[in-house]
């Protein structure tokens, strides 16, 4: 890599689904050299570097071969696939050493964050993640787009919403529609006598999920035996043979087209999963056990015609199929919810989908066991008389809350109305305990479970509603206008813009502090960087707006500051082009809207959004202080060390 | 709670009680006291089943000189489970504070398909290859088979449990079916046959009404059960179809064709024995080795020594081991005659003639094209002359069959079901003269193009089954929510009660709202009558009705059609009209159907998709299987729609035949027979949404006959009590107001225990502020 130039073997390729150009790949510190083995082949690249603009890759480890991926900056790409992943390793570090001497982004190219090369599946996830929240598509245009932060570090405090897993569980996942899929109808064309069928992933998916047995077909038939359309056209065959209820010509063609007997017969994969389940059932309504206790009815004893019995015709039976009995299964289906959760594309994977989830639920439902326990808890709820006896306790859900806001503003109601009057008594209680007499009951208390061992519940429920009221008030406080309807808090009755910025600034700052604080402790220069210019000039300058001291002598001082900064920095270029924005137009922008908001706030509630501002104001209070405190160690101790890691 | 009525405590395991069901408990014990019969109708919801156990257990145990032991009837064994359950809850009660002395000993019975624990036994299908397969490896023979070859399989279960003889035993306690299978496998015993066992010193047995009342299954399992026994049964508004269904027997094509396959094998079994028995001679043997091998030796003997019994008059060996034991004889105990059997068929061979000119003879009976009546009198004397088989001989029928395949070792008895039901027709034309009726139809009416000949013998004296418990047990407690008119049960099963009531039901609030509809929403009449029934005004009808209300009523809803053709029809109608395609969008729709299983599982995915708030519609039949045992308490059913009266099929030749003998025997007249059975059935279909005061719900008759006074005043008084005048004549806007009225009353919070004028819920301390005189006061 020292001398200045690498040679691998590779294929290129334009595009990735290209199979791609065997060759070998020669870069050198001007420009990217790639020959074909084969001559003839059109394959043959010569690029400058200094059209190239930045280099992805494929992980290792990943399903993915290694390939290296060069953009240059008309938005064009060449792709290399290397042998192995060392080939590949050495090809980026000697791009990334290229690209940073040309472009001269930073020092060290390696302390970019490693996710820097990103496959398009996360990137198609974070473009919808943004697209879906406006909120966190704002910040991320303030802070991302405008350089501040990079697209790392943005992404970095938000693993939690990349988790794709994650990201699954906590969104609602769709069930069956109720209709039923007989409802499907055929659209003509009114001259001939052909019918169409338009069939989506998800009535296949509802057909499949309903009919186990045509299920099943589609996994052996197809696409071995037929094609995917014949084996549609056959099942629209037998349905209408089931829907003419003539049983008769169901049998005379079922015995002729075995594979369309398999529509027309009955489900065996059915009547052996209900045989299972029914060993399942609620006893109390196992009307299966009677028919084993019935010995009145052994076959021709009893009434055998009264015309309570119905009469059936007994031949043909197997093709026999009623609509109660369809209608049962599906809302069964329905009942039973989706257990398929990818995203339909084509029969064949909706097939296979189902049938993992299937053979998932089978095993589960094995090592489920022994439900007699849970049957006999059944029994005796359904026996027992409800108001002849003290209310028992109902099963617990755990809380999950969706909203924080919504369901703090709505408990807020609960703890003003319980604890309303309580309250100043037990502020009060607070206030006159001692630490002598906290540490006294602390003891006390230890020693009650010493002697008896911990209760059930630990704490009194009655305590437990207490404190939790408490906290919730002084959760909310800040938000709640006393006395009012809990929907309506102080925000609410600002005017709607001035409540979307002040919440918009409050995310943005909350934001910066945390990736303030996240680079603490200062170990790599990068951090430094980071800390220095980026953020703690744009808390700078949030502080001393939300201070409302908008004197001319303070934003001269804090100019200079930055210029300061800026003036031991001038190899970095983005930080500087950075700093100019923000000391130049958004700073102006930003205050303007800050006394905008000022102003516009009704008087009556200016108390209230003082107070809304003091805790931002405290926790920039504490950054800052912090910031600077670091700084003069640092240079306390930059007198030994000049230049610190720069 | 505790507490006194006259000389007796009663423990109750709640901390309060109905007042209805205190009244209830006293006219029972005054039952009890007077040893005598009682009839007792309270409505569904005032907990009937805890105020009878633990009136009958607490009298017993307060008086430990002279215990009675409880005999409960359900008629399911879902029931039979609830029951146990509630019984277990007040055992625990009872145990807290009395102590070890409330121990008892309760256990259910039932077949060994729901009792067995062997897995290959209970691979079988249905109930008679459980039995025979049980049969198959623990029958007598068979075990003796296995002791010399170990390689004859037997059931390690009965095995066990005959090692442990005495020492298996249940420790006292409340069984249900599923505790006595977990015990059973626990302690390597078979199940069934301990259960069997310990029915004799339980002190209270929970079985189906059929193991007292049809003699075949009460032969065996209810022979020894003490006097001083209490008989309940429960939901017995039906008791007399199920006494008549007991003596009843049906022939058909299918019947004897099965009946001749059944009587070739035989014939060859025997055939394969005979041949040994002329070379062995006619004096016992003890030959032993020849080329048969012992075995076909000790066959050839058995065969002899059966012949020597059966002269001896003992239609039946004493004491059959309890795994060998059939059905027993389909005629009531006390008709059986203790005598020799006829000498004409007394060898196998012989008998064996026998039936097959009997099989012979009712297929020409069959060859008929119209519908014949015959009186069991006159259909023995024509079998007599044409097939030369007299009256007493076809009485001895059965016991004959049973004591032949004992003889010949048969443990596949599931495959002889046909030929025994030929002599369970035989056995019951030979003994009772009066009171059936023999009745010969080549088709069903209602399909005449498909030709499906049946012979039936068809009971029509409810009494006549039920006789024996009357007579055998000091007390019979009779009980439903539905036996209006009460003073008609008496005389259906002709006995006497010492007590007889009705009680009403003392509401905190109207917790129950009743309404007739009679026309639809375009104003034109709904009804189920023949000629009514198909217009499709009605059937749009019918549809919007119940699409309205599952718009508007919350969890789950119960529609009740009278037949199943009916309710298949008007299902199909509203699929295709897309009826049923708006009512999904509201519920999920689950629907009864003729396969057992099947309405099972929509059953439970009912009562889930009203667990999870989804909210359902259950479509049932009156009459079917779920009307008669299923609840739908709770959110499991807050209305119930009753389309049409459910009327029997009154072209029925058997149902006429019946009407016939009811009015000749009892003066009951038909009109009033047909009502009174479709409006109990209406009455239990309704009666089901409701179990407790705190619970609530509606009722929809949705026909305009319930608007007449004389079919409405058929309904149970707690019924007719909240059917207001305003409701009686109601189109489909008007019920959706009520409905939206009644629901909005029903959400708002109330006192449990009433106003302070009339207490609807009693502590303990109400109870003992009255004397025994004030609690009449208050309730009447």
């Amino acid at each position: 890599m020292a001398s200045g130039h690498v040679t691998k073997r590779a294929k290129y390729k334009t595009t990735i689904k290209d199979p791609g150009t065997p060759g070998t790949l020669r870069m050198t510190l001007e420009k990217i050299l790639f020959v074909p083995h084969n001559p003839k082949s059109a394959g043959k690249l010569d690029v400058e570097f200094r059209f190239i603009k930045g280099q992805k890759h494929t992980k290792e480890g990943s399903s993915k071969p290694p390939w290296l991926n060069l953009t240059n900056n008309q938005n064009g790409s060449f792709i290399f696939e290397f042998e192995n992943y060392s080939d590949l390793q050495d090809c980026r570090d000697f791009v990334g050493k290229v690209l940073a001497k040309s472009g001269e982004v930073s020092e060290k190219p390696t302390v970019t964050y490693p996710d820097e090369q990103l496959s398009a599946a996360e990137m198609e996830l974070r473009i919808k993640l943004l697209r879906e929240d406006s909120e966190l598509q704002k910040l991320h245009k303030q802070f991302v787009l405008s350089g501040v932060l990079t697209e790392a570090e943005f992404w970095a405090t938000r693993k939690k919403l990349l988790d794709r897993e994650a990201n699954k569980k906590t969104k609602q996942r769709l069930g069956f529609k109720s209709a039923m899929i007989s409802d499907i109808k055929p659209s003509t064309d009114g001259r001939t006598n052909k019918v169409t069928f338009n069939l989506t992933p998800e009535i296949i998916l509802q057909i499949f999920a309903e009919k186990p047995a045509v299920h099943r077909a589609f996994l052996t038939y197809v696409p071995n035996k037929m094609s995917e359309r014949d084996f549609w056209t056959k099942y629209f065959r037998a349905e209408y043979l089931h829907s003419t209820k003539n049983s008769v010509a169901a049998a005379a063609e079922a015995a002729e087209d075995e594979e369309l007997a398999v529509f027309l017969k009955q489900d065996d994969i059915l009547a052996s999963e209900s045989r299972s389940k029914i060993r399942r059932v609620d006893p109390t309504l196992d009307m299966d056990a009677d028919e084993g206790d019935d010995y009145t009815h052994l076959p021709d004893h009893g009434i055998f015609r009264d015309g309570s019995k119905e009469v059936t015709e007994s031949e043909n039976e197997l093709y026999r199929r009623t609509l109660s009995q369809d209608i049962n299964r599906h809302a069964a289906v329905v009942l039973e919810g989706r257990a398929v959760d990818v995203e339909l594309e084509d029969t064949r994977s909706v097939a296979e989908a189902l049938a993992r989830s299937k053979q998932e639920s089978s095993t589960k439902g094995e090592s489920y066991g022994d439900t007699s326990r849970e049957r006999l808890d059944r029994v005796s709820r359904m026996t027992e008389i409800e108001d002849l006896q003290a209310p028992n306790n109902l099963p617990l859900a755990p809380l999950c809350i969706k909203d924080p806001r919504d369901y703090f503003d709505s408990q807020q109601v609960n703890a003003l109305r319980t604890s309303g009057d309580e309250l100043a008594g037990t502020e009060q209680i607070k206030c006159s305990l001692s630490s002598q007499e906290v540490y006294g009951s602390l003891r006390e208390s230890i020693s009650v479970i010493k002697a008896m061992g911990l209760k059930d519940p630990i704490v009194k429920p009655e305590v437990a509603h207490q404190v939790f009221d408490a906290l919730t008030q002084s959760i909310s406080t800040t938000k709640y206008n006393i006395g009012k309807n809990p929907q309506e808090s102080v925000l609410d009755r600002l005017p709607k813009k001035i409540k979307e910025e002040l919440l918009h600034h409050w995310t943005s700052i909350l934001e910066l502090l945390r990736h303030f604080w996240a680079s603490y402790p200062i170990t790599t220069s990068y951090l430094y960087t980071k800390v220095n210019a980026a953020l703690v000039l744009t808390l700078l300058s949030y502080q001393k707006l939300e201070a409302g001291k908008q004197t001319e002598g303070c934003h001269v001082t804090y100019l200079s500051t930055a210029r300061v900064v800026l003036s031991n920095y001038p190899q970095v270029p983005f930080i500087s082009s950075l700093l100019f924005y923000l000391l130049g137009s958004s700073d102006a922008k930003a205050s303007y809207v800050w006394m905008e908001i000022k102003g516009s706030v009704p008087s009556d509630l200016r108390h209230q959004v003082s107070l809304l501002i003091r805790p931002m104001h405290q926790a920039l209070d504490a950054a800052i202080q912090h910031y600077e405190a670091d700084m003069q160690k640092r240079s306390a101790r930059s007198g030994e060390r000049p230049n610190g890691y720069a | 709670m505790k507490f006194q009525i006259e000389d007796v405590t009663v423990y109750f395991p709640y901390d309060h009680i109905y007042p209805e069901q205190y009244s209830y408990m006293i006219e029972l014990k005054r039952a009890l006291d007077a040893k005598g019969h009682c009839l007792l109708e309270m409505p569904t919801g005032t907990g009937k089943t805890i105020a009878l156990l633990s009136l009958i257990t607490s009298y017993s145990l307060s008086k430990p000189q002279s215990p009675i032991k409880l005999i409960y009837c359900t008629r399911t064994v879902h029931e039979m489970e609830k029951t146990l359950a509630e019984l277990k809850l007040l055992h625990n009660y009872q145990i807290k504070h009395l102590g070890p002395q409330a121990r008892i000993l309760a256990i259910g019975l039932s077949s060994r398909k729901n009792l067995c624990v062997n897995p290959t036994v209970l691979a079988a299908e249905n109930r008679d290859s459980v039995d025979a397969g049980c049969r198959k490896l623990t029958a007598s023979w068979v075990r003796a088979m296995a002791a010399e070859n170990p390689n004859v399989p037997t059931c390690q279960f009965f095995e066990n449990y005959e090692k442990a003889a005495s020492a298996a035993v249940l420790p006292p306690g409340v069984y249900t079916l599923q505790d006595l299978r977990a015990f059973g496998k626990e302690k390597g015993w078979c199940p069934y046959f301990l259960a069997r066992h310990m029915v004799q010193f339980a002190n209270v047995v929970v079985y189906s009404y059929q193991y007292l009342l049809d003699p075949k299954v009460a032969g065996i399992i209810s022979k020894e059960m003490q006097k001083e026994s209490v008989v309940v049964f429960d939901e017995a508004h039906n008791i007399d179809n199920v006494c008549i269904e007991a003596l009843s027997v049906s022939v058909r094509r299918q019947t004897l064709e099965g009946a001749t396959r059944n009587l070739n094998r035989i014939s060859q079994e025997i055939d394969s024995r005979k041949n040994l028995f002329h070379k062995l001679g006619p004096k016992p043997t003890y030959a032993v080795g020849l080329f048969h091998g012992r075995f076909k030796a000790t066959d050839a003997s058995r065969l002899r020594s059966e012949y020597n019994r059966l002269v001896e008059g003992l239609a039946l060996r004493g004491n059959l081991p309890i795994t060998d034991t059939w059905l027993s004889n389909p005629a009531l105990p006390d008709d059986i005659l203790k005598e020799a059997v006829p000498g004409n068929i007394r060898r196998a061979e012989h008998f064996l003639h026998v039936l097959r000119r009997l099989v012979q003879y009712l297929r020409g009976r069959l060859e008929t094209d119209n519908v014949e009546k015959e009186s069991p009198v006159g259909f023995v004397a024509s079998i007599s002359s044409h097939a030369g088989i007299d009256q007493k001989t076809l009485k001895f029928c059965y016991d004959r069959l049973h004591s032949l395949m004992l003889t010949l070792e048969i443990t596949d008895t599931d495959e002889f079901l046909h030929i025994q039901t030929i002599c369970d027709f035989a056995t019951l034309i030979g003994t009772y003269a009066r009171g059936f009726s023999i009745i010969i139809e080549p088709f069903d009416e209602r399909m005449p193009h498909i030709p499906d000949p049946v012979l039936q013998l068809s009971c029509h004296d409810a009494s006549l089954a039920i006789k024996p418990v009357f007579d055998r047990f000091q007390s019979v407690v009779i009980t439903s929510g539905t036996l209006s008119p009460i003073d008609l049960y008496p005389r259906l099963l002709n006995f006497h009660p010492v007590v007889s009531r009705s009680f009403t039901m003392s509401l905190t609030r109207d917790c129950i709202c009743p309404m007739v509809l009679t026309r639809g929403s375009d104003q034109l009449p709904v009804s189920t009558k023949f000629d009514m029934r198909s217009d499709p005004g009605v059937v749009r009808n019918y549809g919007k009705l119940l699409l309205e209300m599952v718009s508007v009523v919350p969890d789950g809803i119960v529609c009740f059609f009278v037949s199943y053709s009916y309710m298949d029809g008007i299902i199909n109608t509203w699929n295709d009209s897309g009826i049923l395609k708006e009512i999904m969008q509201h519920k999920l729709v689950f629907i009864e159907t003729q396969d057992v299983v099947e309405t099972t599982l929509a059953l439970d995915n009912y009562r889930r998709a009203c667990d999870c708030g989804r909210g359902a519609v259950f479509f049932s039949v009156a009459r079917g299987k779920v009307a008669e045992g299923i609840d739908f308490d709770r959110h499991y059913g807050r209305l119930v729609i009753m389309f049409g009266v459910p009327f029997q099929y009154t072209l029925s030749k058997i149902l006429l035949a019946r009407l016939e003998y009811l009015r000749d025997t009892f003066q009951i007249k038909e009109g009033d027979f047909l009502t009174f059975d479709a409006l109990r059935q209406a009455a239990q279909c309704v009666g089901r949404v409701i179990r407790s005061k705190a619970d609530y719900g509606m009722m929809i008759f949705a026909d305009k006959r319930y608007s007449r006074h004389d079919k409405r005043s058929k309904l149970p008084s707690w019924i007719l009590s909240h059917l207001r005048d305003a409701n009686l004549n109601l189109s489909t806007d008007m019920a959706l107001h009520i409905a939206r009225e009644f629901l909005r009353k029903m959400a708002q919070p109330y006192d449990k225990t009433g106003g302070s004028d009339r207490k609807t819920l009693l502590s303990q301390e109400d109870l003992e502020k009255m004397g025994d005189g004030s609690v009449h006061e208050m309730l009447y």
